[in-house]
């Protein structure tokens, strides 16, 4: 689950990242009330977008008086924003933050993920903040450091001092460095976070180190120990159709083509939306129904795949071992009959039962185009959707 | 012979009550010689009583000293798998098969942790199981697609594992194990770990190794392959449609960084000496092609 910077920084500062002062708005009067409200003479109006490379696509603007606030606001507030991360489409701001100005002297990014080589929390940083930070490690891999977390002590402070140090920290500044770090590990443990990250950090004119941006990501599997986490999901950054799928235990993910995926496993998922390619045909999305698909999941997931408006045909590729082949063709002819397909369906059964499920689908009187195999169902369901029969 | 199990094997279920557990308890019960191999189940609020006659004890140690079981398969709730494996682990068994899905990344950092310099080995979580055909099955996975043979299966996933030995079969080409070793970032034994034990196995001559987008696994597997493996190997990796930063289904599948592409990992591989399909209708073919 992804949250906003401004949710971020809330989290952050409970744990003691120290972040700019800074207010959430969601109206151009309120970012006016809010900068009044910092004081100083300088502000940064930030688009709250889940998507990162906000600052390049115009989200984020320097303003140097109310007036300038209110201006800034306006632009940004309602605006599609595109970033690399958005899609073409971009994505619409609906929130600002209003944040205090802050003089920079260096900027530096910091990240924190689960590194699966070492099975620890893994602590990046770079010099180099404030830019692409995947720029960077492709071109100048030597400028991102690492170091691995001992789950039993957590961030120490050798390990926080030595990171400070290699990213150009003054040794002055070093204490607040590792007093950051830390508690950006504690705040990543403890909230079940997936990644963290802050780009930029940086360390200011008046000797100050501060979380100049908050990244935070949770991971799902820990949600249910964290209700306060979960209260901050925003619904508008997300796929409609993955939402609505999500609520009946669909794993389902929009893409860009017209051939509709309906699949047991994650990995048997992937594995078709490939093969569709390989036969010169493109995946409208990606959905695996889990292994407990009952006659309403099945449904649920036609209506979902129904409601994109390019679709030309749907392919259900299962490989019953606990799901029974003849539940699967069972929930596949009520789906059918109930939504009243529009689209030719390929149906691939194999596994438990494979017979009977395929006696189902044929008795049923449903157009349904049966396939033997993988390879079979792939080309059958590029046929028609190129119209071909 | 095999890998991690065979006909000898003793099994206890930690999560035995459950409907999961109970459900795959009978049907592993069912397949070649489950009623022997499966001997213990754990869970501390009914211990002294039994189900289907298979006697339940209150912990994983109880469970070893009683009936000598060395193996255990965990359907706990992932709120407390985690928990279950430290258990299986403080009783010293050879082996666990953590079945639950959806473990919080954080539990499983801290289970292996504590597992560094300990006997015993894991599978999963968030996996299939193993089997050795018509042996034992330890999870669950259908049993009555597999016959026993000659071929090695390792994967990351669960169906399109099943998908693989289903292509094999229609070659007529058994299996000597087939290991699913989960979805998960923070897991039990890799794609190299099982890959060393199919080198050493004399039944098997010739492995499928199956993997998918997100981290390193296969490139290091590939590696290990390259300088030391004795036998074919051909590769699928699933997921060379998907989109970048976009998690498919399992935690671990995910493009993250420009990394963990499937295309990086086919290439890899290719490198390596390993024959690779780009098309996951292909696997058992590509197999048959690089048999002796």
């Amino acid at each position: 689950m992804k949250i906003h910077e401004y949710q971020g920084k809330e989290l952050f500062r409970k744990f003691g990242v120290v972040t700019p002062r800074g207010t959430p708005c969601f109206s151009v009067d309120e970012a006016v009330e809010a900068a009044k409200g910092l004081g100083g003479k300088v502000w940064v109006v930030k688009a709250q977008i889940h998507a990162g490379g906000r600052g390049k696509g115009g989200g984020v603007k320097v303003a140097k008086s109310l007036d300038e606030v209110r201006a800034r606001a306006g632009e940004i507030l309602g605006m599609q924003l595109v970033t690399h991360q958005t899609g073409p489409h971009g994505q619409k701001v609906r929130r600002l933050l209003v944040e205090e100005g802050a003089d920079i002297k260096q900027e530096l990014y910091v990240g924190m993920v689960v590194d699966r080589g070492t099975q620890r929390v893994a602590l990046m940083a770079s010099s180099e903040g404030g830019m692409d930070i995947e720029e960077v490690a492709a071109k100048t891999p030597e400028k991102i450091h690492k170091v691995f977390v001992d789950p039993k002590t957590g961030l120490t402070d050798a390990q926080a001092d030595e990171m400070a140090a290699k990213i150009g920290i003054a040794a002055a500044l070093v204490p607040q460095a590792r007093s950051l770090l830390k508690s950006l590990y504690k705040c990543f443990d403890e909230t079940d976070a997936s990644l963290a990250e802050i780009n930029p950090l940086i360390t200011t004119g008046e000797g100050k180190v501060i979380a100049l941006d908050a990244k935070l990501n949770f991971d799902d599997n820990a949600l249910f120990r964290h209700p306060d986490i979960v209260a901050m999901r925003d619904l508008d950054e997300e796929d409609p159709a993955e939402v609505e799928a999500s609520k009946y235990d669909l794993n389902y993910i929009q893409l860009e083509g017209n051939i509709g995926c309906l699949v047991n496993g994650a990995g048997l998922a992937m594995a078709t939306m490939d093969i569709i390619k390989v036969y010169g045909g493109a995946p409208a999305n990606f959905l695996d129904v889990g292994g407990g698909a009952t006659a309403e999941k099945v449904t649920e997931a036609f209506k979902i795949m129904l409601k994109n408006p390019g679709l030309k045909a749907i392919l259900v590729n299962i490989f019953g071992g606990i799901m029974k082949c003849d539940v699967i063709a069972a929930a596949c002819v009520e789906a059918a009959r109930q939504v009243s397909l529009s689209v030719p369906l390929v149906c691939r059964l194999e596994g438990t039962n494979v017979e009977l499920g395929k006696k189902i689908l044929a008795d049923s009187g449903l157009p349904i185009i049966s396939a033997n195999n993988m390879s079979d169902a792939a080309q059958k369901v590029v046929a028609a959707a190129a119209g071909k029969k | 012979m095999s890998i991690l199990i065979d006909r000898n094997t003793r099994v206890m279920t930690q999560g035995i009550t459950g409907k999961t557990g109970q459900f795959h308890t009978r049907m592993s019960r069912e397949y070649a010689n489950g009623r022997n191999c499966y001997v213990a189940g754990v869970n501390p609020k009914k211990a002294g009583e039994d189900f289907d006659g298979i006697p339940i004890f209150a912990n994983a140690q109880e469970a070893k000293a009683k009936t000598g079981a060395n193996v255990s398969v965990i359907y706990v709730p992932p709120p407390f798998a985690a928990a279950a494996i430290d258990e299986a682990v403080d009783a010293e068994l050879d082996l666990v098969i953590c079945i639950t899905e959806g473990i919080p990344v954080r539990d499983m950092i801290r289970t292996k942790d504590r597992m560094r310099g300990r006997k015993t080995l894991l599978i999963g979580p968030n996996c299939p199981g193993l089997i050795t055909p018509e042996e034992i099955k330890i999870g669950i996975m259908p049993g009555h697609i597999h016959k026993k043979g000659p071929i090695g299966v390792v994967s990351r996933s669960g169906t399109l594992t099943y998908e693989a030995v289903g292509q094999l079969m229609e070659l007529g080409l058994g299996q000597s194990s087939c290991v699913g070793i989960g979805g998960d970032p923070v897991n039990g034994l890799k794609h190299i770990d099982v890959m060393k034990l199919f080198n050493d196995d004399p039944a098997t001559e010739a492995v499928i190794m199956v993997g998918e987008i997100g981290g390193s696994d296969e490139e290091d597997c590939a590696r290990w392959i390259k300088a030391n493996m004795k036998k074919p190997v051909i590769g699928f990796i699933a997921g060379l449609t998907a989109p970048a930063g976009k998690r498919m289904g399992h935690a671990g599948a995910i493009i993250s960084g420009g990394k963990g592409t499937a295309q990086e990992k086919l290439s890899v591989m290719e490198e390596c000496g390993i024959k690779v399909t780009r098309n996951p209708g292909e696997m058992g073919k590509t197999l048959k092609s690089v048999l002796k």
